[in-house]
Parts: structure tokens; C-alpha cells; sequence
């Protein structure tokens, strides 16, 4: 029998195998739809491998104690939907202030406010300039299946730790919720070392101090000067993404998460009728993987694709710094593109080459 | 082949666990599928559906605007997903709790699933009955696949309930699919 060693799970219960499999020691939550699966498999699993488990009683809560296990060096995370994932902003830039590793999950619903529990994508602003204040990044990774959802999160826990600089999954309500075959890993989680930095009891030795708070002079600009140099690091080495069919493509849809997977869908639809279209999905949203956008033919124009009114187009709009012609479409609050509004996008846009703006 | 399938019913009725243990089951036939559930407020009584997708091919989105087959387990539901069934689509139909005059262009199914699986004795079994149905209806799933998913899935050593659902499938694979 074939892929008999997949099992079948949702996104959310995929991140929190991953995370369990990668040794997350610590977790704090508030429920939330449509991330609850998420929340629920920790609560009756977290505690099987050792970890720690506990029901906050809000998302401040969450992050804060996320932000102190982090400080005492374990392996720490929480998960949200878009409302929560706002109010734990304070708690994101505190973390990311004090270079302490963490993951945090946003499996993105509909926004503005208290929105809906629809998919959305429309917090990659949030996520990739930070939502909170300072000059901080958070290491972004978009997941477009269940299997990546699963892999994606043990990275996430690696590039933190690597560069303790707190990472985010970011979903949204379809990835979190639909369910595909999973293939898990058995590879022992790599844990390093943080003896030399984390509040791990000071008998024997000098204090650590772990803070985000620097009054003397010069000093917060010297820890934002080390925090850049970390950031350009990152750029340069852990920018991700899938290419498909670049090569002599006339349009390259440019999309991530369940976008890009109804994106693969329309370019083989139109591939087959010969239409020379290909794909850049950003795996990282940040670091956004501008190189892939390097390589387009002269004539090539690319059309964004999101779940949103047109966040990531703002990063497409970077990377190819006015030498191609973008086109958006986009839909949000609820609405996700089909299969037929993108073919007919594209269409008009075959239809009249170069006689738009 | 790639087949959209809207299963829907009132919550309560195993409308989830229909699509689950039909996807498990094409999973173990080397099928690619995806499974995505209405995840609002859903309450014992109202409405509740999944959508699945089963394909040789790698699946885009797993959501689904007109989907190749409706399987409908009461009343409401038809309301709700008449419209989506493609020109040319497969409706199996609960017709214990709803019925339907042919559509044109439809090809209809409508056995009383819930009726079948009271004489089995077990009101509960109605949705395997109807998943026997759409088993022999399409052919993409082999019916053994589905046994096998069962015996993964019934609490161990429960044979009742095993045996039950067996005969509820059967059942179903027995009726008349024209």
C-alpha cells in the first residue's frame, strides 16, 4: 500500500507535532478560532514529552510567559488567530528586544477589528515590519501544506535558536484547518547550547541578565547596531522560496501559503494550453527572498496574488524596484480568489500586451 | 481524475467522520486528498458540512466553489449546496429526510440512508451507508480501503461497532445506482 507511513492532520495539529518533535518545552495559549486544534493538542500532549503546558488566561498572559521560559532557556511558543496575535504585539517587541528565541503561530483570519473566522493573509504588515515598536524583525516562515506546516515549524525553532531572534508561523484558516497526509520525522530534536545566556540559577557563577531596557547613554543604539548586523545575517543567508517554471516565463504569479496553492493550480490549468506562466512562492516572508526576482526576462510581468488587498505586493514592489511591470488581485475578509478569477486576470493580460500601465 | 465532493448534513449526523474515513480511505489507495471543514459555530441540529478533494494530482485549494458530487444527509443542506453541484454532478441524497424532483442534467442518487441503517439498528450508521453508495457510484475508492480505515479507526476490540459499519457500507454498495 502506498503512503502508508503518512497520517492524516490538520495544519494545526501538524505545528504542534512539529513543535513537540522539535522539543518545545514550553507552551501558553488563549483560544482562539480558527487555531483551537492547535491549543487542544498541546493541552493533552505537551505534557506527554515533558513540557508545559498551560491555558493562559489571555494573550498578554501568553506572550509574558512565553517571553519568561524563553529567558530560562527553554524551547518556547504560543499560537493565536489575527485579534490575539495584535495583542500580543507588546509582549513580540519585548522578546525580540531582549534577543530571547521564540515561536509564535498566527493562523490569520479575517481584519479588520474582531473581524471573522475566515482565511485572511492580511497580516503580513504585522508580521514582516513588526507589530510591535522598535526597530525588530521577526524570522516569518508560510507554510502552503500540511507536510510544510509540520517541517516549517521545526525550522522555525532552529533559525530562533540560531539567531534568538523570535520566529512566526504564519497561517491562515484553511491551512489550519484543512487535513492532508503528514509524513513525521523520527530525527531526535537538536537542542543547543544556552548556558551563556540564560537564567538558569546563579550559584557558582556571574548573574545573566536578560532585559530590553537600556538607559545609559549609547548603549540601546550599541545593542540595535548588534540587532541590524544579526537581521542583515539573516537576510543574506535564510531568505526561502519555491520557483516553478521561471524560465522564459511571460507571467509569474507571485504568491505564498494557500494562495500560491491555488496559484499552482491555475499555472497548470494554463500550462497545458501552452501559456508560458510560472510561480514565485516566498517560503520566508522575512527575509523576503528578493533574489528570485532577479532572473525575469525582459518582457516578463508578474501578477501578485493575496488574500489581502495587496500587503506582500508592498515586498514584490522592493524586490523588483521598477524594472517589470506588477499587477495585483486580491481579495479578502473572507473572500479567497478561485481557480476562474485568476484565469481570467491572466487573460486580460495576455490579451493586450504592454498596453497597460 | 480530480473529484470535488461537498458532504453535508445536520450536525450530529457524522457528516466530518463520512469525509474522513473517505479520505483515509483513497489515502491508503495512493490517492493525493485534502479535507476542510466548516469551522463555525456548529451545533447538533443545525447545519454541518466538509469538502473533499480527491485527486492522481497534486490539490490547489481544497476549498471548493462547484464541487462533482453532493452528498446530502437532511433537508437544509440540499438548500444550501443545491447550487453548487456542477452541470453534469452526482447528488446522493438522504431522501429518510429530504427530497428532490430530478434536475436536468443531474444525475441523482436518493436512497433512504437513514431508514437502512434504523433496520441495522443503529440510527448512527447512516453516513457510512451513504459513503457505501458513493463508493459504488464512483469506483475512485476501494471498498476494502474503507474496511481497512474502519478497523484503524473503531475502538479496539469494539466487533460490534466494526461489524455494524461494515454491513452499513455494504448496504449502501448494494443499492441500485442505476
Amino acid at each position: 500500500m502506498m503512503n502508508n507511513k503518512k497520517i492524516l492532520l490538520s495544519g494545526n495539529e501538524a505545528i504542534a507535532r512539529g513543535a513537540i518533535q522539535a522539543g518545545c518545552g514550553f507552551y501558553a495559549g488563549y483560544p482562539i478560532t480558527p487555531q483551537n486544534e492547535l491549543i487542544g493538542y498541546m493541552s493533552n500532549h505537551l505534557r506527554d514529552s515533558g513540557g508545559v503546558f498551560i491555558q493562559a488566561e489571555s494573550e498578554l498572559a501568553a506572550i509574558n510567559m512565553v517571553y519568561g521560559a524563553a529567558a530560562s532557556g527553554a524551547r518556547a511558543m504560543t499560537s493565536s488567530s489575527s485579534p490575539g496575535i495584535s495583542l500580543m504585539q507588546e509582549g513580540i517587541s519585548y522578546i525580540a528586544g531582549s534577543a530571547l528565541p521564540a515561536v509564535i503561530v498566527n493562523i490569520m483570519r479575517g481584519g479588520p477589528g474582531l473581524g471573522n473566522i475566515a482565511p485572511a493573509q492580511s497580516d503580513y504588515f504585522q508580521a514582516t515590519r513588526g507589530g510591535g515598536h522598535g526597530d525588530y524583525r521577526l524570522i516569518v516562515l508560510a507554510p502552503d501544506s500540511v507536510q510544510e506546516a509540520y517541517d516549517l515549524t521545526r525550522e522555525a525553532f532552529y533559525l530562533s535558536d540560531k539567531y534568538r531572534v523570535p520566529a512566526m508561523i504564519l497561517g491562515d484558516g484553511v491551512l489550519g484547518q484543512m487535513m492532508e497526509p503528514v509524513e513525521l520525522s523520527v530525527k531526535k530534536a537538536k537542542m543547543g547550547d544556552k548556558s551563556g545566556w540564560c537564567l538558569s540559577g546563579c550559584q557558582g557563577r556571574q548573574p545573566h541578565v536578560v532585559k530590553s531596557f537600556f538607559l545609559r547613554e549609547g548603549e540601546l543604539e550599541k545593542f540595535n547596531l548588534k540587532l541590524q548586523k544579526v537581521y542583515r545575517r539573516i537576510e543574506e543567508k535564510e531568505a526561502r522560496c519555491e520557483e516553478m517554471f521561471l524560465a522564459g516565463a511571460e507571467i509569474i504569479l507571485v504568491a505564498y501559503g494557500t494562495m500560491a496553492r491555488i496559484a499552482k493550480s491555475v499555472i497548470m490549468r494554463l500550462r497545458n494550453e501552452g501559456k508560458k506562466i510560472g510561480l514565485i512562492r516566498p517560503v520566508s516572508l522575512w527575509p523576503f527572498p528578493r533574489e528570485a526576482f532577479r532572473a525575469a526576462g525582459r518582457n516578463t510581468e508578474y501578477l501578485v496574488l493575496e488574500m489581502s488587498y495587496g500587503q506582500m505586493l508592498e515586498d514584490v514592489r522592493l524586490a523588483v524596484a521598477g524594472r517589470r511591470k506588477i499587477e495585483f488581485l486580491g481579495r479578502s475578509g473572507g473572500g479567497i480568489l478561485s481557480e476562474g478569477e485568476i484565469i481570467d486576470k491572466i487573460r486580460s493580460l495576455i490579451r493586450k500586451p504592454g498596453g497597460r500601465k | 481524475m480530480t473529484e470535488r465532493i461537498i458532504i453535508a448534513g445536520s450536525g450530529g449526523q457524522g457528516v466530518m467522520l463520512l469525509g474522513k474515513v473517505l479520505v483515509q480511505a483513497a489515502m491508503l489507495g495512493g490517492k493525493q486528498i485534502t479535507w476542510f471543514p466548516a469551522y463555525g459555530p456548529e451545533v447538533r441540529g443545525g447545519t454541518s458540512h466538509c469538502m473533499v478533494v480527491v485527486s492522481d494530482q497534486e490539490i490547489g485549494s481544497p476549498y471548493i466553489g462547484q464541487a462533482d458530487t453532493l452528498i446530502i444527509l437532511n433537508r437544509p443542506s440540499l438548500e444550501k449546496f443545491k447550487s453548487r453541484l456542477k452541470a453534469g454532478g452526482l447528488l446522493i441524497l438522504n431522501s429518510s429526510l429530504a427530497g428532490f424532483k430530478g434536475a436536468k442534467g443531474l444525475k441523482i442518487l436518493q436512497f433512504p440512508f437513514t431508514d437502512i441503517a434504523m433496520n441495522l439498528g443503529n440510527i448512527k450508521v447512516a453516513n457510512m451507508v451513504a459513503l457505501g453508495c458513493f463508493v459504488a457510484a464512483k469506483k475512485i475508492i476501494d471498498p476494502d480501503n474503507v474496511l481497512e480505515v474502519f478497523k484503524s479507526m473503531a475502538p479496539a476490540g469494539n466487533l460490534k461497532i466494526l461489524e455494524i459499519n461494515r454491513q452499513a457500507l455494504k448496504e449502501g454498495e448494494n443499492l441500485n445506482h442505476g
